[in-house]
């Protein structure tokens, strides 16, 4: 068998993402083409994802954004081997447009489909940048939808769940929190910015699940998220400036402690040696730093995609079904439906 | 020639493979309709699948597709012009959209004024009128049915189609005619003058005719008391 070309669709939230990846005999994946169009500036006025609004631009976006692909990859669909798409988790509405966009070009062409978890997506994509995972693994996936940690024994198969938010994502948490400082949505990125020039130690916000009888490897970031709001509510009352900095930075120091803390813990526990970070939250700064600041001392491998491959995208969905691919993992029925609940367990339908 | 014709704008899942020549009415070879507003995503490709084996064609001899493009619930509606959108780009085939509502006017017999009604949820209908020769009037509208029912006397349509106007025939009071959905031989029929002169196609637009439910946030909700 020579190598296969497997294009990759994703549309679970507001990006609608098309991937290109070749898949080697030795199991190795190339990307070659990763294009996405994301509606984030039409959702900010709302301060969240509306999915209404996602989904329309899904439809907008979807073929153009595939011309896109295939032109960048230089390839035709004629060349392509297999079609990989997001079937949950996610938005339904959303799902619905890729999915159903998927089956039509698989049945057009005659190939498989492998209908796939878009969290093991965002494992897969580490693959893009850094080659064949290690067996066992551990994943630690944050985004504004997700916050998890996940044992990953065999990316095509074998992926459990030990760990997750019991309440807000990371993601979402930092979404609130700029609210409270009038930053912009999406908050990540000018929260990280402003946390450059603060204190991370000026202002002691809880670490949420930290107890000695909490769930070891649960997250929890509700609570977090109060505690800034009321901190700052309680400084306005008292007619005192607001430290933004030092606010930014001591929240993001709560966020970049738990999450990698847990992290090293349970790759300590479980003998695991080498940890993943993606999704859109590990692009924050502090927590890739403090994550290999951590890992190191505990003689952990890290490894975090750059930021591109960590948001949303195609790349990490055609990535995974080329592992599929490899597995001989058996390809979706034609009928298959989106699963917005998609447990991480399911790795592809 | 030879036209796939797909439509998800009602709860009729709706695929069928028609022949279309100069001068004669479109034929349909082939056809699927499931009735059912939850399973638009899961039945359109393999009903395609299916039309196409069973007129003993392959996708690659069709020379168009044409599209109902609503208006219809979103999520239902989306999934036939995605469809049709990739069919479009991955056969390199041009796609032509048409009103759902005027598919199922199309294939009404008889000459008289007409309302075509379907149901738009929330208890509303999505309806538009024809004249007695067949062109639409006005609509396509998404409206409470009591509010279209004061209309009709200003409209004179004599009968009414869809199922929406059968959902709320009591309320219209005009004489209910089949079909309820639209047929794949009549969306061919209302895009037959493009496709026969290889005119190009109109945008894949579709007809949400209602905005997206979202609110701008106000002020935050403070969490301590002031």
């Amino acid at each position: 068998m020579s190598e296969r070309i497997v294009l990759g669709i994703e549309s679970s939230c507001d990006e609608t993402g098309v991937g290109v990846v070749r898949l080697y005999d030795d199991g190795r994946v190339e990307l070659l083409a990763d294009e996405v169009a994301s509606s984030v500036e039409q959702h900010a006025r709302f301060g969240g994802v509306v999915p209404e609004v996602a989904s329309r631009a899904h439809l907008e976006a979807m073929i153009p954004t595939a011309r896109r692909a295939l032109a960048a990859s230089g390839l035709g669909l004629e060349d392509v081997h297999s079609v990989a798409v997001t079937a949950g988790p996610g938005l339904a509405g959303a799902l619905l447009v890729g999915l159903a966009s998927a089956k039509a070009y698989a049945a057009v062409l005659g190939k498989p489909l492998y209908g796939v978890n878009h969290l093991a997506g965002h494992v897969a994509a580490d693959t893009v940048q850094h080659g064949p995972l290690p067996s066992p693994c551990l994943a630690l996936l944050v985004s504004g939808g997700h916050t998890q940690l996940l044992l990953v024994e065999d990316l095509a198969t074998k992926i459990t769940e030990i760990g997750s938010t019991i309440d807000d994502a990371a993601g979402e948490a930092y979404d609130k929190v700029a609210r409270v400082l009038n930053l912009p949505y999406p908050g990540g990125p000018p929260i990280d910015r402003l946390a450059k020039q603060g204190n991370p130690e000026a202002i002691a916000f809880p670490r949420g699940l930290t107890g000695p009888r909490d769930a070891k490897y649960d997250f929890s970031f509700s609570g977090l998220k109060t505690a800034v709001a009321r901190w700052v509510e309680e400084r306005e009352r008292a007619g005192e400036p607001i430290p933004l900095a030092d606010v930014a930075a001591s929240f993001q120091e709560a966020v970049a402690d738990v999450l990698t803390a847990k992290a090293v813990r349970a790759a300590t526990e479980l003998g695991v040696g080498t940890l993943v970070i993606s999704g859109g939250v590990a692009a924050n700064s502090r927590l890739s730093g403090l994550a290999g600041e951590r890992c190191a001392e505990a003689g952990i491998e890290l490894r975090v995609p750059r930021p591109r491959l960590c948001t949303d995208n195609g790349a990490m969905i055609a990535a995974l079904g080329a592992h599929l691919v490899a597995a001989d993992v058996a390809p979706s029925e034609l009928d298959i439906a989106a699963d917005p609940a998609l447990p991480v367990s399911t790795v592809s339908i | 020639m030879l036209v796939l014709a797909l439509d998800t704008a009602t709860p009729a899942v709706t695929a069928g493979v028609v022949a279309l020549a100069d001068g004669s009415v479109p034929r349909t070879l082939a056809r699927r309709t499931t009735v059912n507003a939850r399973a638009h995503g899961e039945l359109l490709t393999p009903h395609v699948r299916e039309v196409v084996a069973e007129a003993g064609i392959t996708l690659a001899e069709l020379h168009a597709v044409v599209v109902g493009a609503g208006p219809g619930p979103f999520t239902g509606l989306r999934v036939g012009m995605v469809t049709a959108a990739t069919f479009g780009h991955a056969l390199d085939r041009p796609v032509y959209p048409v009103g759902t509502l005027d598919a199922i006017a199309v294939a009404v017999d008889g000459a008289e004024p007409l309302l075509v009604a379907t149901d738009a949820r929330r208890r509303e209908v999505y309806w538009a009128a024809y004249d007695a020769a067949g062109n639409r009037v006005t609509g396509p509208h998404v409206q409470r049915p009591a509010d279209l029912a004061e209309r009709l006397p200003e409209l004179a349509v004599r009968r009414a189609a869809g199922q929406g106007a059968e959902l709320y025939a009591d309320l219209l009071g005009l004489p209910v005619a089949q079909p309820w959905h639209p047929s794949p031989d009549a969306l061919v029929a209302v895009a037959a003058k493009d496709l026969l002169t290889g005119a190009d196609p109109a945008p894949l637009t579709p007809l949400y005719l209602r905005r997206p439910d979202a609110e701008v946030p106000v002020a935050r909700k403070r969490v301590t008391r002031p």
